[in-house]
């Protein structure tokens, strides 16, 4: 068996045209390591690894194996040098077994395949890990966190020692994510393997780490061991000196009437298989219910029969006792608003202008809109002009497509768009993904001056964080139903882990 | 990896700077329809060297044939007016995101339908009311027929680009089945028609010219529908469903009835070039409204970004390049199918050059840090 491999990189610069998404970073993970790349969205951590995977090519630096130089000029190459990478996202074939996608991800698969000797060499392989994963089932069927094993197991299989994860719990409930990290850790104390870990999250550098590098901006923030630094110190390196915004404060007033009223609501997910089954929620003016969840488990069709991207299958949803129907007469006079995750994908037309998509909601109306039907332009754009500034959207004009734009500002621009009227109903799915500290928390501060307004407001999220800071109470979804529902205040992150593992 | 580097914050935009900007990106939809016009020049050059013929030739008899005389100006023109037609077949439904290329089975149809309503008014209506009904029918036929690619489209998720195809099939056979068939003129001997709507019924040319009203008809169609798309609610509701089904439902938007009027919109532009080429051309239903107009058109309305005021100047140059194809082939003793060829390389270098949309750092600005 292997050992693991010492990885270092020096002076890893990538230039995109006039932009440095790179700049002179260095970071050095002996073998038998568990490192931690930590940063914001855009500081370069992907760029990093990717130039280590031979997806990109660096302007500047050496990466080391071992102590030999190595230039992978594609991700065939890292991998024959032993590095091998953990996506974001499976990468595994869903139709097949998992013994299958071992074997056709070989770099060289043969071109007749001898089951039998296969199904030895994987047996054999399997005796010797820490963990097992059940071989003979198609992929499509393992758990998220049977499935985020397998694509570990299959690196190492493929005699990966240096493996680099990208967010590999983001799709994990916090018992998998404990488990698989520990599983990991074990392995590198062990000598097997060396990782570098891409995360955003603290509480998993602090208790899985060896050493940590920071990166902002592109440049190198700070490093070190991580027994020797403590949270405030990284999430300093992380955002340097921008001022976040304290968390957004709490109106205690208590919840008024019941507004948005979910009854026995059913939907359907896009192959037809149910996806939402008899659920039942209310949510009151001047409240937030949290919806937690690992995602899979009906929260995006439950958004999207909200949003009107779906079709109710069965059910009722009532908005001050009156019917919902997904119609733009309806959205207007219940005063239903939305802010949808990746609003990029869902809630613009990337190649419109922002002043077309700041006019969404309002161009069959006057002033925009006069006789019902005539668009005047000029209103458009001074309507865009007053959000623009009063939302601090960054943009070049009015008249940029609205793709041109960084996450953040996107989503100010459809915050802007979604909040500056009236709300009755907020229907908001993870609205800070992707995003900065910065943006993050002004979003959060903006949907919490909703709740104070009086608006209801659903909250579907994937990080829990998120939702025991704004939310008033908190649900769990798991198989298409509520299975746990709680004041915030009366409840902790491990009853509701376990309500998300289906153990409610 | 979505490394957009903040810049500084910048004062809100300003009017100028709006203005600017939009000339700015405006003008990236100019030059590159432009440049791939340039480069298939070139590539049909070296074609054309390696068949041993001189490009220079042939292009000064493109010219000549097309543009170079009054003459080949009407000409040209009169090809261009059932294109502008064809083009706004395509260039309105691709504004909500169907990709329809059935816009020759809709002029066929329509000029069918226009030829045969017209059967048992005849003598019966004055001509202006005769004109006016077969129009009216052209444009309902060809509203139907490329409607239910867009209504099976939404229903059924059936893929518009194939069915409107294949729904050209079936027009032209529909057409020739009965032109064959019940109403046959029994007076068309060696080209099976139907009966002819007579000289005194015919529409006239715009005076002291060889165009017919087609031309006219089809840009002042262009110019509404460019209004219609940019300037109205229904437009902006369009555009927000072509660009991004999933936010125009986000909306509210009635995504079904925009997907079907678009497509009606543009069967009835079709269909009212079926009207025009029986009301000027042919004066009957016959084999001759199949003439490869309503594909023509897919390239015009490509080349013209779907931009229906583009399409008018477009339909104009291949409205030219096909006037030219008779003179290119009697002097330089090259097959009528040459400027098929040419078509054929512009549209494929039209193709490839959409990739260049937002590529080139000179029409962004300074969007990007």
């Amino acid at each position: 068996m292997n050992r693991a491999i010492h990885l270092e990189a020096t002076g890893m610069t990538k230039i995109f045209g006039s932009l440095a998404a790179l700049e002179d970073v260095s970071i050095d993970v002996p073998a038998g390591s568990f490192h931690a790349l930590l940063g914001e969205n855009g500081a370069g951590k992907s760029t990093l690894v990717k130039c280590i995977m031979g997806f990109y090519e660096p302007t500047r630096g050496t990466v080391t194996v071992d102590g030999r130089p190595i230039h992978a000029r594609n991700p065939r190459e890292a991998r024959a040098q032993g590095i091998g990478m953990v996506y974001q996202h499976f990468t595994l074939v869903p139709s097949l077994t998992g013994a299958e996608n071992m074997v056709i991800g070989r770099l060289d698969p043969p071109a007749i395949i001898d089951w039998a000797k296969e199904k030895k060499a994987l047996d054999a392989f399997l005796d010797r890990m820490p963990f097992r994963v059940p071989l003979d089932r198609p992929v499509a069927e393992l758990a998220a966190g049977e499935k985020q094993k397998l694509e570990i197991l299959k690196l190492i299989y493929f005699d990966q020692r240096f493996l680099i994860l990208d967010e590999p719990t983001s799709v994990l409930t916090p018992d998998e994510a404990d488990e698989i990290l520990g599983l990991l850790k074990g392995m590198t104390k062990a000598g097997d393997i060396s990782v570098l870990m891409i995360t955003h999250k603290f509480r998993e550098v602090t208790a899985y780490a060896d050493d940590v590098t920071v990166l902002r901006r592109g440049r190198l923030a700070g490093a070190g061991r991580v027994a020797d630094l403590s949270t405030d110190a990284m999430a300093r390196m992380m955002i340097g000196d921008t001022t976040v915004r304290e968390r957004a404060e709490r109106d205690p007033k208590p919840p008024g009437a019941p507004m948005l009223e979910m009854v026995a609501v059913y939907a359907d997910d896009d192959s037809g298989q149910n996806a939402v089954t008899e659920l039942d929620l209310k949510v009151a003016s001047g409240e937030i219910v949290g919806i937690a969840g690992v995602s899979g488990n009906g929260q995006s069709e439950l958004v999207e029969v909200l949003s009107g991207q779906r079709p109710l299958v069965d059910g009722r949803i009532l908005v001050r006792g009156q019917p919902f129907e997904p119609n733009r007469e309806s959205l207007a006079r219940l005063k239903i608003y939305g802010l949808p995750e990746e609003p990029l994908r869902n809630a613009t037309v990337p190649r419109m202008s922002v002043a077309e998509n700041i006019a969404f909601r309002s161009f069959d109306r006057p002033p925009i809109a006069s006789l019902g039907w005539w668009l005047r332009p000029g209103p458009m754009r001074a309507k865009a002009r007053d959000l623009i500034a009063r939302y601090r959207v960054k943009t070049p004009s009015t008249e940029a497509p609205i793709e041109t734009l960084s996450g953040g500002n996107v989503q100010r621009a459809v915050l802007a768009r979604e909040l500056s009227g009236d709300v009755d109903v907020l229907i908001v799915a993870n609205p800070c993904f992707g995003l900065d500290f910065a943006s993050a928390a002004d979003i959060r501060a903006q949907i919490m001056e909703a709740r104070n307004r009086g608006a209801a407001v659903l909250l579907v999220s994937e990080d829990l964080d998120e939702i025991l800071e704004l939310a008033d109470r908190v649900a769990v979804m798991s198989e298409g139903r509520i299975a746990y529902i709680s004041p915030v205040a009366q409840t902790d992150r491990a009853t509701i882990g376990h309500a998300m593992a289906g153990h409610g | 990896m979505t490394a957009t580097a903040e810049r500084p914050a910048a004062a809100a935009p300003s009017a100028a700077d709006d203005l600017s900007d939009r000339l700015r990106r405006a003008s990236e939809y100019f030059a590159i329809p432009l440049l791939a016009l340039v480069v298939s020049a070139l590539l049909f050059s070296a074609f054309l060297l390696a068949l041993g013929r001189s490009p220079v030739e042939f292009f000064d008899l493109m010219w000549r044939g097309g543009f170079g005389s009054a003459f080949s100006w009407q000409n040209t023109l009169q090809r261009a007016a059932p294109l502008v037609l064809t083009a706004l077949c395509v260039a309105i439904p691709a504004r909500i995101g169907l990709v329809i290329i059935g816009g020759e089975g809709a002029l066929v149809l329509g000029g069918f339908a226009a030829a045969v309503i017209a059967v048992p008014l005849l003598g019966v209506a004055p001509a202006p009311v005769l004109l006016a009904i077969m129009a009216l029918a052209a444009m309902a036929m060809g509203a139907l027929w490329i409607g239910l690619a867009g209504a099976l489209r939404h229903s059924r998720g059936v893929n518009e680009t194939i069915s409107s195809l294949l729904l050209t099939y079936i027009a032209i056979a529909v057409m020739y089945f009965f032109v064959e068939g019940a109403l046959r003129d029994p007076r068309s001997l060696n080209k099976p028609a139907t009966v002819p709507i007579g000289a005194e019924n015919m529409l006239g040319t715009i005076p002291g010219t060889d165009i017919h009203w087609g031309l006219a008809t089809g840009a002042a169609a262009a110019v509404l529908l460019q209004v219609l798309m940019s300037r109205t609610t229904f437009g902006f509701a369009a555009r927000i469903t072509g660009g991004n089904p999933r936010a125009a439902r986000a909306q509210g938007l009635p995504v079904g009835t925009l997907t079907i009027a678009c497509a009606m919109i543009a069967g009835a532009c079709a269909g009212l070039a079926g009207f025009f080429e029986v009301a000027t051309v042919h004066g009957s239903a016959n084999g001759s409204l199949v003439a490869g107009y309503g594909f023509t058109g897919i390239l015009v309305s490509f080349l013209a970004r779907h931009t229906p005021l583009a399409v008018i100047p477009v339909a104009v140059l291949f409205g030219g390049i096909a006037a030219a194809g008779g003179l290119v082939q009697r002097r330089m003793g090259l097959p009528d199918a040459t400027v098929l060829l040419l078509q054929g390389f512009i549209f494929v270098v039209l193709l490839a050059s959409e990739t260049l949309y937002g590529r080139l750092a000179w029409f962004r600005g300074g969007d990007r840090a």
